[in-house]
């Protein structure tokens, strides 16, 4: 009898230590994260660093401002291609769609989810950037843009990342849709609405909060996308200077420079990636404060 | 819904309603792109990457003639298992603790719960600087497959403790007490009555952490190293399928042999998907 009671306090303590597992993995990352990046921060100077307009690695330049400026357009770009299809997908999902054809249609939207990200950044390099190529030189010939780009820009990135960020948007405003009591929507029929006018006047209002909350998953996908991003998006180190243009992230820049930094350089990156670990909690607690407000409501 | 109006009814319903009629084309309209890009991107692919699948693809040393896969197909099952023989136990007994043992309303709880959710936020680059600086330099492991092993089960860590917890809760309280009942303890009812029904759902839990190992590039560059090759240990450096298929792309020498690592990848990912599905499915019918 004494052994078991003492298999079970045992037993008890594993589980206690393996839930620990995840919090010690936060402050962990944390921790050397700032540790390492804090400190090149402070011999930069914040305002420097963060503000800086060059990135000029050998002369000791480390201005950031270039890649957050990219970050924000790409990540822009990416919610005004990908929102608008991603809403009206979950509509025709929760909505629209015959039972039917409603399983494998599903299964469809959760193996965009699974595509690996290089395969992705592959299909945008020999599909979009060919694709975007043309287009910009036909705006040349048209006379609309001065110069016609290269296909690596701004704009490719951002319908590959609005691509990367429909299944993301789909899964939450579907389930928000869903959600919704049933008879919000037959109370709208009742009173002469259509089914349309019924969808989007009444349910689209209610399930608010669920669909920001998708969206906002959405951006935090987006900033933190890497490789497909570097694929296409050109990364060059300057601030972006038009839609068809290339641009670099702050993701690309720890990657493409990380394999050979050294020293200040390399602490600098790391520091890159601090300022996108902030970005990325400040969303997550967007996230978090967004699903509270509407579990409470 | 209405179910029993007929087309041309419907029809004549949306000429009184011209608006109405415009935001069902459009959301048509919008579900049509999703599923096209979805086709097209695999047909593309395939179309254009099976002629290159030869046998020299999958001989087992790599050279720059070949541009071998097996190397790294070999790694990526490596890196995947040992992922798993760290994450899959811990995030196993996590769940436990949080549906079995955890008073609600614990503010501890409140805490692992902020905690997974940031872990399930953080972008796989950040993974990758922290493996960098924690497993390679300061663990001095160097650029291993074990660095990107354990940096991927951090990773994975968060995905497995939810699907876990789903599946324990979903575990009827009437098993518990019916264990209670016969004389068995709180640790006996956990692996006897409770896991083993919770199963298919860490099953597909443990699938889907499947499909992000192999699908991950950023947070392996950094931790598990590029060699092309079948390292001697899990100390040495090796690259995985999907970093393998971006250096292909990235060199770009390889074009025809990065096509038919993406059909590889793809039929991975889409069999790992199906895999997940068809498990999940054995789940709600019992």
């Amino acid at each position: 009898m004494k052994s078991k009671a003492w298999n079970e306090k045992f037993m008890q303590g594993v589980f206690f230590i393996a839930a620990c597992a995840s919090v010690l993995a936060v402050a962990l990352i944390c921790v050397f994260l700032f540790a390492n990046g804090v400190p090149a921060i402070k011999e930069i100077g914040f305002v420097k660093f963060l503000t800086g307009e060059m990135w000029k690695p050998n002369n000791d330049i480390y201005g950031i401002l270039p890649m957050i400026v990219g970050s924000i357009y790409v990540t822009a770009g990416a919610i005004i291609v990908g929102v608008p299809i991603g809403i009206l997908t979950s509509v025709f999902m929760a909505m629209y769609c015959p039972k039917k054809i409603y399983k494998p249609l599903k299964a469809a939207t959760e193996l965009l989810a699974g595509i690996p990200s290089v395969v992705y950044g592959f299909f945008g390099l020999v599909v979009l950037v060919p694709w975007m190529r043309d287009l910009g030189r036909t705006l040349k010939e048209l006379g609309l843009t001065k110069s016609s780009g290269n296909g690596s820009s701004i704009l490719t990135a951002s319908v590959l990342l609005g691509m990367m960020i429909l299944p993301t948007i789909i899964g939450v405003t579907e389930s928000a849709i869903r959600s919704v009591p049933q008879h919000y929507y037959e109370g709208a029929l009742a009173l002469g609405a259509t089914h349309e006018r019924s969808i989007f006047r009444v349910i689209m209002p209610a399930a608010k909060s669920g669909v920001i909350a998708g969206i906002v998953l959405g951006v935090g996908r987006a900033i933190g996308e890497t490789m497909a991003v570097i694929m296409v998006a050109g990364n060059q180190a300057r601030m972006p200077a038009g839609l068809l243009k290339g641009v670099r992230t702050l993701t690309a820049n720890i990657v493409i420079e990380m394999g050979y930094a050294t020293d200040l350089h390399r602490e600098a990156l790391i520091a890159t990636g601090v300022v996108l670990f902030v970005f990325i909690l400040i969303i997550n607690f967007s996230v978090a404060l967004l699903n509270g407000r509407s579990s409470r409501e | 819904m209405s179910n029993q109006t007929t087309f041309s009814q419907k029809l004549k319903n949306y000429l009184h309603h011209p608006g109405s009629f415009i935001m069902m084309l459009l959301v048509l309209l919008g579900a049509i792109i999703t599923f096209a890009v979805l086709i097209f991107l695999i047909i593309y692919i395939l179309v254009h990457g099976v002629p290159y699948i030869k046998p020299s693809l999958f001989s087992f040393t790599y050279t720059s003639d070949n541009a071998s896969l097996m190397p790294a197909l070999v790694n990526t099952v490596t890196m995947t298992l040992l992922s798993l023989v760290v994450a899959v136990p811990l995030g196993i007994f996590a769940a436990i603790f949080l549906v079995e043992y955890a008073k609600r309303g614990n503010k501890f709880m409140g805490i692992i719960r902020l905690t997974t959710e940031t872990l399930s936020g953080i972008p796989s680059i950040v993974y990758g600087l922290f493996g960098m600086l924690f497993f390679v330099n300061t663990l001095g492991w160097g650029f291993s497959l074990l660095a990107g092993a354990f940096t991927l089960a951090i990773m994975i860590l968060p995905l497995i403790m939810r699907t876990t917890e789903e599946a324990l809760k979903a575990v009827p309280d009437t098993f518990r007490e019916g264990s209670f009942g016969l004389g068995a303890g709180k640790l006996r009812t956990v692996f006897r009555i409770v896991l083993p029904s919770a199963i298919p759902g860490i099953l597909a839990g443990i699938i889907l952490a499947i499909g992000r190992i192999v699908g991950e590039t950023a947070a392996l560059m950094y931790t598990a190293g590029t060699v092309a090759n079948i390292p001697s240990s899990v100390m040495g450096s090796g690259r995985t399928l999907a970093v393998h298929m971006y250096n292909l792309a990235s060199e770009g020498l390889y074009m025809d042999q990065a096509y038919a690592t993406a059909v590889i990848l793809l039929i991975l990912v889409v069999g790992i998907n199906a895999l997940s599905s068809v498990i999940a499915k054995r789940l709600t019918k019992a």
